[in-house]
């Protein structure tokens, strides 16, 4: 367990590490919709791939990056509804982004389920 | 449309917005792991593409773009929403990429050492996501105007062009 409790933490640090550079990205660049394609960064893959591989090894690896294709069509659809939700009625921007997860779940759910037919 | 760097808008970010995004990144990775550990790789790889960052950052750029019109005497709630929006389109762009560097990894990682297949990856994801991002922006897809220009609009006269 500690050399798990161990992974975890450097799982944590490394993650918020790239996660907070491309945000920092994000606000560095102007106009505003080419800053948002920092929004889409492969923040996660990048801290989590490269331990994954050292833990499990490279086919584990490559069966979790064929996932993320789906995971990333999903979140195509998350982020093109959340954009005409704003741009349509002006809610509050975390209001919609956080009450369309469950859309992103569902899309790369439903993904997952086509391909695996 | 240029591209530009401000790197004053550093200065900017107050040590919260820091703090939510890297403890909020560093969440999602563990939990994604965790997932990947329980459920297995195919629903495990789903997480690698989880919007981690976008919640908090649409969430800031509202807030940023609402205080901005504020100084200057606004009520910048509406255009604090739509920059959120034009974000998030920008976001949308980015999954393009976000696939492409999936897709690498998915190919080259059991043929290539993983060094080189992050930096081609990465390359993929920018390359994809600034191509499209262009794309968008070019008038290869844009609406073109095709009735008659309105009277009230067209040039009254020699020095009228310039405006």
């Amino acid at each position: 367990m500690p050399s798990n409790l161990g992974e975890l933490v450097f799982r944590f640090l490394l993650g918020g590490v790239i996660v907070t550079a491309f945000a920092v990205l994000a606000e560095i660049f102007r106009p505003k919709s080419f800053a948002g394609l920092f929004g889409a960064a492969p923040s996660i893959a990048l801290a989590t791939l490269g331990i994954t591989i050292a833990h499990r090894g490279k086919a584990y690896a490559a069966l979790e990056a064929r996932s993320m294709v789906l995971g990333a069509l999903a979140f195509f659809c998350y982020a093109t509804a959340a954009s005409w939700l704003l741009m349509r009625y002006r809610p509050h921007a975390l209001t919609v982004t956080v009450a369309l997860l469950p859309l992103w779940l569902g899309a790369s759910f439903g993904f997952l389920w086509l391909a695996a037919r | 449309m240029r591209i530009q760097a401000r790197f004053a808008a550093i200065r900017g970010i107050q040590p919260h917005e820091y703090l939510a995004r890297f403890v909020f990144g560093g969440l999602c990775c563990v939990a994604a792991g965790l997932i990947a550990q329980h459920f297995g790789p195919a629903v495990g790889g789903l997480f690698l593409a989880f919007p981690a960052i976008f919640p908090a950052g649409a969430s800031l750029v509202e807030a940023h773009e609402r205080k901005h019109k504020a100084r200057a005497g606004f009520d910048g709630r509406n255009r604090g929403r739509a920059v959120a929006s034009v974000d998030a389109a920008g976001a949308s762009i980015g999954c393009i990429g976000l696939a492409g560097f999936a897709l690498v990894c998915r190919l080259c990682l059991l043929r290539l050492n993983t060094g080189t297949v992050f930096v081609l990856a990465t390359a993929a994801w920018l390359l994809l996501a600034v191509l499209f991002w262009l794309l968008r922006k070019s008038r290869l897809l844009r609406k073109r105007r095709t009735g008659p220009v309105p009277s009230a609009v067209k040039p009254a006269g020699p020095g009228a062009a310039r405006f």
